[in-house]
This record gives structure tokens, C-alpha cells and sequence, in this order.
């Protein structure tokens, strides 16, 4: 089973390996990630309209970082005048401690969850196990992936790794009473049945958030299962946890990240559920919860803030088009990268808030060959994040604002980069080398067995093409 | 982004950066990229003072010895000339990333007006000087990869094509899932070697499948990394350098 790891750069050679070596799981995640850009690519007919739309969006969210310290202070009042309490949590600990309090505080016995990556972030289901708590996920692939005691794959289809016969196997195995089928409508009634009584009793929910307003306090959760609107609007306490950078200024910001959100993601034009909370239920009202608490989530948020290029990591509104786009996450899977956030952007997300000690690594499982920076609705430069992040890795400016910068610095590496350098800003001795690169094309030492591997072995060819121009230039004169 | 409007019969003289897979791997293409400017009446200036962009460190994350070359090539490519690169990401090189790797230092503004104007070859060909071709060859059937910073840094898929469908005799078609990257990456086919060649192994499984007589593209290092893989697998596709090909076809001799 896999699971997160604050040492993602541990073993990331042989979770690769493993990954590239199992065949069906290639199968799945090629099949789900070509449905899935196919169904994209349909929802965006017209590249022009495309273009201005991410403009619109890119625009929206770095307005909203550019304010972010006085939207947060608006967010937070204005949810206070409508009834939803407000909590700061600067790190991890600090969060699942204030929902572990919050709980206690109502004496919540039955706790259910909707999709939420903030909360596996933290890793709030361990810590509320270990404060004596379960917590029942609701999303129909969270459910899934729990009951397997597994972590997602991706960050909008947790279970995209599974196949149908795999999970009949485990519901027949695990919920009483379930015969093996492998009809998915089935499946999911299944699945739904165990829900639908978890949500009757449950006295606590907790969700995530897309959006919060801050002109109105209102928070936006979007979904497909009605989960999200099940978990925030039955129990009598709705927790809900966001990182501190979802903050937009006004409503009028989000019907244009409405439009690119689920439409990135998985190819709707809309999600089949909008939920816009503004509060706990009303006196006058019969239904809603009875105390609605906001966890605001920092976790080195306010360290990405800092650096003006790095500040467009926060941007992201966590469709997941960059992983369905990357090909090295489609041939990989989630899993592989051991982190709670997988493929480009959590190259980008994790190497910061780990430390590039710790998952550096992570950014070199990429060619740089854009299609991430090419579909982000937000038009975070993603290869140009990852590139600096390389760079920060094997940087010995002792101002380098990330996280164990320069740890993955290498002695052979950086001298083969010196020298590298010593010979191409000498054309001279470039000439030299090349000169005998291809004289003595038959003798060299053979390229790294890396390349050989898989691939014929380079030959230089006999003349080199500067050698060729002067001969040329010669035969004129 | 440069612009287009250029008055092509203004421009008499080019320089011609030739990157450095060119020039030790493959130079024939550097030299048809000569030839190819030459007969549409340019003046090609090749500064024997060059070597390569800097890509390599930069892409590895070793910044400063990839500005110290940038700096070379920006003072060495001063004269107000259009700049040809024959490769897709040497061109993104000097165009999407120089301004930015300079922009601290005392050639910033150079690093702009060279960015400004650097053209990949083909792109230079087909839009600014809107070349018209015959073709001379026998009807064949070829398979183009159009390399990643072609597509997407610099944009200039449509204009390989373009050039490649004058030729009467050619016909084109790309391998399914074309705007894949082949696994090259530069030191990440070095460094992720397993993911490189996956990569790698699914690129040379499409390009087979289109049943082209001839592999094209106009990056060397695709074409090093496709090429190694379908020698090393024993399979007949040979593979060539577009720019040596369009001059061959078009009646170019071998120099
Ligand atoms: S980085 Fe861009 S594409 Fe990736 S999840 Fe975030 S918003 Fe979506």
C-alpha cells in the first residue's frame, strides 16, 4: 500500500520502478487520463475564448494575492457577522488540534468527511484516530481508498487507480451483506447505502473549500456526489478547512473560475453540485448545521508567499489538468510520487512545504516539456516553478528563501557543470574538443549506461558542422 | 515575440546560431540550414565564436554557468540581425528564457533585443520569408515529431508542416498522441532513465505505427533520443533532420 510520506525523495527510485513495471496499472491511468484530456479538450472548443478565459482567471487569483493579508482580515469578519467561526492555523498540528478541539467540544461521536486535499494535507484521519475518533469519507472514491487503507492517487479522483473488479473484491469482502458484483451502478449503490446511513447519524461533518468570498464571507464547494452538500448541511457542527490562499475578493470573481474549474478537471460544464455556505441555520430556518467553523490553514503558505516567483504556486485552484496532462504522472500513477499532491503541481507544492531536503528529488521527474504550463486555467508557469525549484535545490546562496536549499547539490554534479562551462565560454577549447570528439568518434568512452540502455550509442559525426563552415569559407576566399 | 511584418526582402543578412547537437551529431543539417537561407538570397553570418545556449545547466538548475554562456552568445549575436536557430528549444533558449536569465545584469536590454529577434528556422522560412518550394523527389511517406519547445515555447509546429506539405511528393502525417513529449529532456533522460525511456518506448511504437518510410524533426535531440531507441530496437526508419531533408527534396546538393 502506499502512502504520504514527509520524505517523499526516499525510495522515489523504487516506487518508479515498481510503478513503470506494473502493467495494469499503466492500463488504468493511461485509459483515465486520455478520457479525461479528451473530455477537456471538448469543453474548450474555441482556443481564443480559452486563452482570454485563463487570462481572466490568472488575473482573478493574483489580484486576490496581491491583498491577501486584508482579504483574509475581510474573510474573517465578514464570516463572523455571518455566524461562522474562524480559526488560524499555522501549521498542521495547529489545525488537526483546533478540529480535534472542536469536536470534543460538541462531543461528536460520528464523524463523516467530503473530498477534501487540505485535510490529507494535514493528515487530519490519522490524528483524529490517534485522538479516538473515526472519520468516514463520503466521496465515493475517498471511501474507497480509506476502506483500503490507501491514499489518493489524484487529487480530484482519489481511486483512479483502482479497477472495477478490484473494488467489487473489496466491497464484497469488507461490507456485510455484499454479494461480489462488478456492475458499477451496483458498486455504487452499495457504496451509497453505507453513506447514506453514515450521514443520518453523523453530528459532525467535515469538508474542504474551493472558494471563500471575501466581500460576502460565503464559502463555494463544488462536487458530483451531493457528499459535499450531505456533510456540510446534516450534521449539527460543519467544520470546513481551507489553505489560506482559496480567498477571492468578490462573488462577481467567481463565475469565470466557475467556468474554468470543473471544466479543467474533468470536462463538466458544471458540477452537478454548487454548495455556497453563508452560515449556520438561521432561527427561523428547520435544517443546516447549528455551528459552522472555518479552519484558515497557513502549513508554509506565507513562505511561498514571500518570493515573487514562487507566489504563483498559490494561484492554483486544484483542478488537476496539469497531472492529466503530464506524461511522466500518466505513466507513473499518483502513487509513486508519495506525496499528498502528485504530478507538476505537487512537484511544485511539495519540494516547498517538505523542504527541497526532503522531496527535491521530485524535481527531476520531468522533461520540462510544458503541456502542464499549457493547460493550468490559472497559467501557473509550472516548468519555470520546477526549474527554479532545481535550481534552489543545488543553490548555495545562503538567501535562497526555500527550505533546505542546496541539499541537492552534488560534488561530481556540479564540477561536471564547472567544467562544462570552462570549455563552452572558450569557443577555442570548444573547437579542440569537439575536434577530437570527432576524430575520435570509434574510441570514445561509452555514454552513461542510462542512455545505453535503452538506446543505441552516439556517435559524433566525423566533422563537426563549425569545421565544416570553415572549410567552406575557405574554398570561397 | 517577433513580429512578422518584416519587410522579408529587407532582410539581407542573418546570423545562424547552430547549437551544439548540431554541430558534433549532426552538421549536415546546420549546413543545409545555410543552404536553405542562402538560396532565398540571405547573407548567412556564422560567428565562429559560438557553442551552445546554455540549456543544458540551466535545465539542471546550475544557473550560473548557463548565464555565463548566454552572455557569450548575447554579445557575439549584437549586430541588429534576425538570429536563425535550427531546433526548437535552442530557439525557446534565446527567445523565452535569456531575458529573464540576464535580467539582472548589465545585458538585460541586449538579452531583450536578441530574444526579439531570434526565429526557429522553419518558422523564419515559412512566415517571414514565405518561401515557395518544387519538390524533387520521389513520392515518399515520412512521420514528423515536432519536439515540445517547438509546439509550445515557440509555437512553430504549423510551420514545419506548412513547408513540408509544398512538397508534392511528401506525404505527412503525424504519430498519434504527437503533442507527447518523446522522454528526451535533455539530463532527464539521463537522470529519470525509466521514465525517459517508457516515454520514449510508447513514442517509438507511434511513430512505427504510421508506417512512414522516414522519421523528421527538427530538434536533434528528439531525434537522437527516437532514432537511438528505434536503432537499438533493430527497426528500418531512418531518421533525418527536417532542414536537411527540405533541402535535399528541393533540389539542394550535397555540399
Ligand atoms: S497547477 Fe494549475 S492545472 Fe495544476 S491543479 Fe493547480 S490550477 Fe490545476
Amino acid at each position: 500500500m502506499s502512502g504520504f510520506t514527509n520524505h517523499p525523495d526516499q525510495d522515489f527510485g523504487v516506487r518508479i520502478h515498481d510503478a513503470l513495471g506494473d502493467a495494469e496499472l499503466r492500463e488504468s491511468f493511461h485509459g483515465a487520463m486520455t478520457f479525461l484530456r479528451d473530455r477537456r479538450r471538448a469543453q474548450f472548443p474555441d482556443p481564443e475564448a480559452l486563452e482570454t478565459l485563463r487570462d481572466s482567471g490568472a488575473a482573478i487569483r493574483d489580484r486576490a494575492l496581491a491583498q491577501l493579508p486584508d482579504l483574509l482580515e475581510q474573510l474573517e469578519d465578514r464570516c463572523r457577522h455571518n455566524g461562522i467561526q474562524v480559526h488560524w492555523a499555522e501549521t498542521a498540528e495547529d489545525a488537526n488540534r483546533i478540529i480535534t478541539g472542536l469536536i470534543r467540544a460538541v462531543n461528536g461521536k460520528r464523524i463523516v468527511k467530503g473530498k477534501s486535499m487540505a485535510t490529507e494535507e494535514i493528515g487530519l484521519n490519522t490524528a483524529l484516530e490517534a485522538a479516538g475518533f473515526t472519520c468516514l469519507e463520503s466521496d465515493m472514491g475517498e471511501y474507497i481508498v480509506q476502506q483500503a487503507h490507501e491514499t489518493p492517487s489524484h487529487i480530484i479522483m482519489p481511486a483512479i487507480h483502482r479497477n472495477k473488479a478490484s473494488i467489487a473484491r473489496q466491497f464484497a469482502e469488507q461490507i456485510p451483506d455484499t454479494p461480489y458484483t462488478e456492475d458499477v451502478d451496483e458498486l455504487i449503490g452499495t457504496g451509497r447505502r453505507v453513506l447514506r446511513r453514515a450521514f443520518a447519524e453523523a453530528d459532525v461533518g467535515i469538508s474542504g473549500v474551493n472558494f471563500a468570498v471575501a466581500e460576502t464571507g460565503t464559502l463555494c464547494l463544488v462536487e458530483n456526489e451531493g457528499n459535499g452538500r450531505m456533510s456540510t448541511t446534516v450534521p449539527d457542527t460543519h467544520i470546513a478547512v481551507m489553505g489560506l490562499e482559496k480567498v477571492i475578493e468578490k462573488l462577481a470573481d467567481l463565475p469565470d473560475l466557475m467556468r474554468l474549474l470543473p471544466k479543467s478537471a474533468t470536462g463538466q460544464a458544471i458540477t452537478t453540485y454548487v454548495n455556497m455556505i453563508s452560515g449556520p441555520r438561521r432561527d427561523d430556518e428547520s435544517d443546516g448545521p447549528r455551528q459552522v467553523h472555518l479552519v484558515l490553514l497557513d502549513n508554509g503558505r506565507s513562505r511561498i508567499y514571500a518570493d515573487r516567483q514562487l507566489r504563483a504556486t498559490l494561484r492554483c485552484i486544484r483542478c488537476g489538468a496539469c497531472m492529466n496532462h503530464c506524461p511522466v504522472y500518466e505513466r507513473l500513477g499518483g502513487h509513486a510520487y508519495g506525496t499528498v499532491y502528485p504530478g507538476p503541481i505537487g512537484q511544485v507544492v511539495m519540494p516547498q512545504l517538505f523542504g527541497l531536503d526532503h522531496a527535491g528529488k521530485l524535481t527531476q521527474a520531468c522533461s520540462l516539456n510544458g503541456a502542464c504550463g499549457e493547460v493550468c486555467p490559472v497559467r501557473i508557469p509550472l516548468p519555470d516553478l520546477i526549474r527554479r525549484l532545481r535550481h534552489e535545490g543545488v543553490s548555495t546562496d545562503p538567501a535562497s528563501p526555500v527550505r533546505g536549499h542546496g541539499r541537492q547539490r552534488r560534488f561530481s554534479e556540479a564540477l561536471i557543470w564547472r567544467v562544462w562551462c570552462f570549455i563552452h565560454t572558450r569557443p577555442p577549447l570548444y573547437r579542440l574538443v569537439t575536434r577530437v570528439a570527432t576524430r575520435a568518434r570509434h574510441w570514445l568512452p561509452p555514454l552513461p549506461r542510462a542512455w545505453t540502455r535503452h538506446r543505441a550509442p552516439l556517435q559524433p559525426a566525423d566533422r563537426s558542422f563549425q569545421e565544416m563552415m570553415r572549410h567552406r569559407e575557405d574554398r570561397r576566399s | 515575440m517577433p513580429g512578422y511584418c518584416m519587410n522579408s526582402p529587407a532582410i539581407q543578412r542573418v546570423y545562424l546560431f547552430g547549437t551544439c547537437l548540431i554541430d558534433v551529431f549532426h552538421p549536415a543539417a546546420g549546413l543545409a540550414s545555410v543552404q536553405l537561407l542562402e538560396r532565398e538570397g540571405i547573407e548567412v553570418v556564422f560567428p565562429e565564436e559560438q557553442t551552445c545556449c546554455g540549456q543544458p545547466p540551466y535545465n539542471s538548475g546550475y544557473d550560473e554557468e548557463a548565464r555565463a554562456v548566454a552572455r557569450q552568445v548575447v554579445r557575439r549575436f549584437s549586430e541588429s540581425i534576425p538570429v536563425i536557430v535550427p531546433s526548437g528549444s535552442c530557439a525557446g533558449m534565446l527567445r523565452q528564457h535569456y531575458p529573464s536569465l540576464l535580467a539582472d545584469g548589465p545585458l538585460a536590454d541586449a538579452a531583450r533585443d536578441l530574444a526579439a529577434r531570434t526565429y526557429e528556422l522553419h518558422e523564419f522560412l515559412h512566415r517571414v520569408l514565405q518561401v515557395r518550394w518544387q519538390d524533387h523527389g520521389d513520392p515518399v511517406k515520412i512521420v514528423m515529431h515536432t519536439s515540445c519547445s517547438a509546439r509550445r515555447e515557440m509555437g512553430v509546429r504549423e510551420d514545419g508542416l506548412a513547408l513540408l506539405r509544398q512538397l508534392e511528393g511528401v506525404e505527412v502525417c503525424e504519430p498519434e498522441s504527437a503533442e507527447t513529449c518523446c522522454g528526451f529532456g535533455g539530463t532527464f533522460a539521463v537522470k529519470m532513465s525509466e521514465i525517459s525511456a517508457a516515454m520514449a518506448t510508447d513514442k517509438c511504437r507511434a511513430v512505427q505505427a504510421t508506417g512512414a518510410d522516414q522519421l523528421l524533426s527538427s530538434d536533434c535531440g528528439c531525434l537522437l533520443n527516437i532514432d537511438g531507441m528505434l536503432r537499438k530496437q533493430g527497426a528500418h526508419l531512418p531518421a533525418e533532420h527536417l532542414a536537411e531533408f527540405l533541402w535535399k527534396r528541393t533540389g539542394g546538393d550535397t555540399p
